[in-house]
């Protein structure tokens, strides 16, 4: 079950995501509190876009957002550090290949 | 009234507009009921501010090159008429600091305190509503330099009528307390939205230029809007009633004198000072 971790008086906290520029990536920019969506994208629009940051907005309510846990960071990442072979540069690639 | 002094009166009013409303909304500035909002609402300001502050030039240029016989009856401010029988050309600066309230020339309604969130909500609305429709047909203006600046405007006006519908909308269709807030704020500054629709001397000298437009014509497309956004926030629409008018031809309400007082203290006090 979610934890409620917002006081009733309080609007939700959202995160917010920032398109820099068309064919770019959304970035995350920071948080902020607003009733709802709608209210998120403008106050997101006035907050984080004043100096022309970006092109297109993206919000989600924080509490829909599920991190992984830094307790387990070993069991989770450590074992991918002597597997270089996932890494491209790991192979030879034969002189006929070319544009790789 | 020539064509050319009307031109002037016009604009400055147009820019009167800005400057006060924006100085209204800067009181916000670190009162905001959140963070977000309160950088929204400064956000606004600086729009209403920087869209006075083009109109204040044009004034001050179209102003200078009048012939000294009009210049000298122009304005009735004594430290601005000073300058001017000095000779020196005045700029935005001596519009905004030096002009005393009777020649100020903005519509009452933008005077108005802020009083509570619902208030300035309302008083936005209204006004921004009047805006869109106003800066839309501003922009297909014979003159250039107003066209220009309509243009630019409308994009913000937009934005700002965004905003301020959502709000008349949540408050309106939001609790027993702020739907009754809300029915008081619009309410009381509906006798102040009529003025935005009448036309004076200078309404009527640059309309018949091709300059300016009917404003009266403004009002059923006006309605119509706000009829959209209160129906959506439960609102009803005040009954058509007597309408305060004068501040366009510089009769105020004693809230202009405060408003000025903090503006220009300064200015008068040190003129020229720049910090």
């Amino acid at each position: 079950m979610a934890q409620q971790t917002t006081n009733k008086n309080e609007w939700p906290l959202w995160e917010v995501f920032i398109r820099s520029k068309a064919g770019l990536d959304h970035k995350h920019a920071g948080s902020l509190h607003a009733a709802d969506a709608e209210m998120a994208i403008e106050n997101a629009r006035d907050v984080y876009t004043r100096r022309m940051e970006g092109v297109s907005i993206w919000v989600v309510e924080s509490k829909n957002i599920h991190a992984s846990d830094p307790g387990e960071a070993e069991s989770l990442y450590d074992p991918a550090n002597d597997k270089i072979y996932r890494h491209p540069t790991f192979y030879n690639l034969p002189d006929a290949v070319k544009y790789m | 009234m020539n064509d050319q002094k009307a031109l002037i009166q016009y604009t400055l009013r147009l820019a009167d507009d800005g400057l006060i409303l924006g100085h209204r909304l800067s009181e916000w500035c670190g009162h905001g009921p959140i963070l977000e909002q309160d950088i929204a609402l400064t956000n606004t300001a600086l729009d209403h501010l920087g869209r006075a502050r083009s109109l204040y030039q044009y004034a001050a240029a179209l102003f200078n090159t009048l012939p000294e016989a009009d210049k000298a009856t122009f304005f009735t401010s004594v430290s601005l008429q000073k300058e001017v029988s000095e000779g020196t050309a005045i700029d935005e600066d001596d519009l905004a600091y030096l002009r005393d309230g009777w020649d100020y020339r903005n519509v009452l309604l933008v005077e108005r305190p802020n009083e509570d969130w619902a208030y300035t909500v309302a008083r936005s609305f209204f006004y921004d509503a009047f805006n869109s429709l106003f800066f839309k047909e501003l922009a297909k203006s014979s003159d250039e330099s107003l066209a220009a600046i309509a243009e630019k405007s409308l994009k913000e006006v937009t934005y700002h009528l965004r905003w301020s519908s959502e709000w008349i909308v949540r408050l309106g269709d939001g609790t027993d307390e702020s739907h009754a807030r809300m029915h008081q704020a619009i309410n009381e500054l509906w006798a102040y939205t009529g003025e935005l629709f009448t036309m004076n001397d200078a309404d009527a000298a640059v309309a018949a230029q091709g300059i300016g437009m009917d404003l009266a014509a403004l009002r059923p497309q006006w309605k119509e809007l706000v009829t959209l956004v209160f129906e959506e926030a439960t609102m009803a629409m005040p009954a058509d009633a007597w309408m305060h008018t004068g501040g366009k031809d510089g009769r105020h309400t004693e809230y202009l004198g405060y408003i000025l007082a903090e503006l220009q203290f300064v200015q008068r006090a040190y003129p020229g000072m720049e910090w």
